[in-house]
């Protein structure tokens, strides 16, 4: 993930402003005037209706504050429905969304920071989005398994690592802490979905902010590879890794899935290769970039192998590309394997390096035409 | 190009320039420097206006075409083997480049209707004039033949002889990774955003086929193709490009700069070739230098831009006048059999290096029928005796062979040397 706060929103756009958008090109069930109004200032968060009916919703945001804001619609448990960021004094927005019945909470947060000014607000009735491809409805479902089946997965691997530290057995925790992050890697955009469980296991030192304790892998990566050393406060450390996961394994199934958020997050996965594993930034510490590289690509090509069905017939052009390029990736990794894992990244000349770079650049910037395709016809 | 401009929005047509667009559309016909062939006033018109060069000709603009103020330029590594793709791609940068250079946004625009996928363009150059833009490629050695000497592409066999792999000069300290590549776009704009736009936009369609090998971003161009202007002055403050080629003197541009039918392979006839050196000033030690110095490393007074000896910048040098090490005597044609090269180089600033110093210089483009004859000699020349060696590097190096022009909406960049 990348630092600071961009990550959360930057992957949650992915999902969620997608929904809102294949809403809108199904017909639009929200007019101008049906829009529910939100004023937000510095210190209030003001909205025309608390109570409307479930189905394509609009927001039009209006910010009378002095602050650059953003507005964030939440599900029970704080779960991100739809958010914008960056809305400027005294400028105005839109934003819409697909909302079931049920209870939710619409946040400003002027300066772009902590809770937010909340409200909270129920959709009722049975408004749903429009039809779509029973084909679709199917890749979100076996889509929705997998992400599932990766968190199961995750964590008794996270058990092994953890316990490790707890033993304080150094090499073995060493090895089992890549792995343990394979998961996870695989299916991020939906993990960080969670805005609240992503910020306490996969946060660097550098994306803290200020008063933030900081807490999961990356922390640990650090008292191993840096520090060399594991400590009490470690073995805390390990017990809270476990359990911030296992509140992702229960609540992942939950997330909102739709197919242009999954076509849309596989980009997003190979978006986080691009800023972040290339360049050796994630594993700083363990140089273990490879092995979340790869993670990476595999969740993207779930995705859109899953997707495929519905994007080869609308572009079958654009189908055979991805084969190519996502074929070309991995030969590419390959070269790298050693025994279960890949070679160390500061192993990995800058020209080497810029090989990854251009290969995944070749990939994702046909991968981020597939939303349409998922779409269209 | 018309077909398009009629159907998709044009930048130009936005702020109302349709008008100068299509004169200069008429103008083309009859060759790359037709509209600026005119008196002073007319240049000016071109240049001010924001107005869009031609791009379909005999020979590609960006060569002979009045100097713009900026430049991008980009080399790049082919990273497909499969000839076809890269077919392909020649085609659609073509395509992308035809529309850019007069002003359009690429493919479906960058507000394109499907929200669901992001725009063909990249949108930064969305409401700004064509700014005399002008896209010119080269193909470089390694297109032909790749450092492990496969054959890629089975073009191996047109190499031109004359695309050589340049000799080491004295004094050079070449960063492979600021040097060769097998493609290059050489963008050339009047406003810097559009120059790099352009260059963006290639590198995007690219992707899968082509990677950036290094590129370079320049301003305050260095020499002028138009005589009448004043010459411009590089980062130490001196006019270097008082004897350069006019872009409308056709005698000199077919003499010294087009690549003739006769002399080269069929394919590259009405093309030149370009080499591109990203020489490094040490500006500092050069700024502590004093006058006599500086003037006597040039062979040039620095205001008003005179040869020694001379009162005006346009008076024929007296070469006995310099000192023998003066860059202006040793680069001069009488001192090199004639020899002439067009150059239009730009100044670079990079920031610093690290150590506190101004990374900059000048990056020198010049374009020549044959380096063999015009750019060697001439650097073999300075690399060994120029007193200018003491306040400059040079870093980059590379060299491409320039095809000729797209002759119309069906021809694309290197269709002769595919074909």
């Amino acid at each position: 993930m990348r630092a600071a706060r961009t990550p959360v929103v930057a992957a949650i756009s992915a999902l969620t402003t997608i929904t809102a958008v294949a809403g809108c090109a199904q017909k639009s069930d929200a007019k101008d005037s049906d829009a529910i109004q939100v004023t937000a200032s510095d210190s209030a968060c003001e909205v025309s209706k608390t109570s409307f009916p479930a189905g394509h919703v609009k927001f039009a945001v209006e910010n009378k504050g002095s602050k650059v804001t953003e507005v964030y619609v939440y599900a029970p448990g704080d779960r991100i429905v739809t958010e914008r960021e960056n809305i400027g004094p005294g400028t105005s927005t839109s934003i819409n969304a697909e909302i079931k019945a049920g209870s939710y909470e619409i946040a400003c947060k002027p300066g772009m920071k902590g809770h937010g000014i909340r409200q909270k607000v129920s959709a009722t009735g049975k408004g749903k989005p429009a039809q779509r491809d029973p084909k679709l409805d199917k890749a979100v479902a076996e889509y929705r398994t997998y992400v599932q089946k990766q968190a199961d997965d995750t964590l008794p691997t996270v058990q092994k690592f953890a316990d490790a530290v707890k033993k304080d057995d150094l090499e073995g925790a060493k090895k089992l802490y890549a792995p343990s992050r394979i998961g996870w890697e695989r299916t991020e955009p939906v993990a960080e979905s969670f805005g609240d469980i992503d910020p306490k296991v996969d946060v660097r030192e550098d994306g803290l902010e200020k008063g933030q304790k900081w807490t999961g892998w990356h922390r640990l990566e650090k008292s191993l590879w840096q520090t060399k050393k594991i400590t009490a406060a470690d073995h805390d450390l390990a017990d809270q890794l476990i359990k911030d996961l296992k509140d992702w394994q229960k609540r992942v199934g939950t997330a909102d899935i739709t197919p242009t958020g999954m076509a849309n997050g596989a980009k997003e996965l190979l978006d986080e290769v691009q800023t972040g594993k290339v360049t050796g930034e994630e594993e700083r510490y363990s140089h273990t970039d490879l092995v979340d590289f790869k993670g990476n690509v595999e969740g993207a090509e779930t995705s859109y192998k899953l997707l495929k069905p519905v994007a080869s017939k609308n572009d079958p052009e654009l189908a055979k590309e991805l084969d190519k390029q996502f074929a070309a990736v991995g030969k590419l990794l390959d070269k790298y394997r050693e025994g279960d894992g890949f070679v160390s990244y500061d192993t990995v000349s800058e020209s080497e390096r810029k090989k990854l770079s251009d290969a995944v650049n070749a990939l994702a910037e046909p991968l981020s035409r597939l939303a349409a395709a998922v779409v269209t016809k | 190009m018309t077909d398009e401009a009629n159907t998709a929005p044009s930048r130009r047509a936005l702020i109302g320039w349709g008008g100068a667009g299509l004169a200069l559309g008429a103008a083309a016909a009859g060759g790359t420097v037709a509209a600026l062939s005119g008196d002073a006033d007319d240049t000016r018109t071109v240049s001010d206006s924001g107005a869009a060069v031609p791009f379909y000709g005999a020979h590609q603009a960006g060569i002979a075409t009045a100097v713009q103020d900026r430049l991008h330029f980009a080399a790049f590594d082919v990273t497909t083997d499969d000839r076809a793709e890269l077919i392909a791609l020649l085609k659609e940068w073509t395509k992308a480049a035809a529309r850019m250079t007069q002003g359009h946004a690429v493919g479906g625009g960058a507000v394109s209707d499907l929200a669901e996928a992001p725009p063909d363009d990249t949108g930064e150059a969305l409401g700004l004039k064509a700014s005399r833009l002008t896209l010119t490629i080269g193909f470089g050695p390694t297109l032909f033949k790749d450092r492990k000497g496969r054959d890629r592409f089975g073009i191996a066999d047109r190499r031109p002889e004359a695309l050589i792999d340049l000799p080491a000069f004295p004094g050079d300290n070449l960063d492979p990774a600021r040097s060769d590549g097998d493609l290059c776009v050489q963008a050339c704009a009047d406003d810097p955003q559009v120059a790099v736009h352009a260059i963006r936009n290639l590198a995007r369609i690219g992707m899968g086929k082509v990677a950036i090998r290094w590129s370079q971003l320049g301003f305050g161009k260095t020499s002028s193709t138009t005589p009448d202007a004043q010459t411009p002055r590089n980062m130490m403050g001196f006019k270097d490009g008082t004897r350069n080629i006019a872009g409308t003197d056709t005698a000199a541009l077919d003499k010294h700069v087009w690549v003739s039918g006769k002399a080269g392979p069929a394919w590259l006839a009405g093309g030149s070739y370009l080499v591109a050196r990203r020489i490094r000033m040490h500006i500092e030690t050069w700024d502590r230098t004093s006058l006599k110095e500086q003037e006597d490393v040039f062979g040039r007074d620095k205001g008003e831009g005179a040869p020694q000896g001379r009162q005006r910048e346009h008076d024929e040098p007296n070469l006995k006048a310099m000192l023998p090490t003066a860059h202006v005597r040793l680069a001069h044609p009488d001192s090199n059999g004639g020899a002439r090269i067009l150059r239009r180089g730009y100044s670079f600033t990079d920031g610093t290096d690290g150590l506190g110093r101004l990374d900059a210089g000048l990056f020198f483009l010049a374009y020549q029928h044959d380096v063999r004859d015009g750019f060697v000699p001439v650097q073999r020349r300075l690399a060994r005796t120029d007193a200018l060696n003491e306040y400059i590097q040079h870093v980059g190096s590379a060299l491409f062979a320039v095809p000729p022009g797209v002759r119309d909406a069906d021809d694309w960049w290197g269709r002769a040397l595919f074909s």
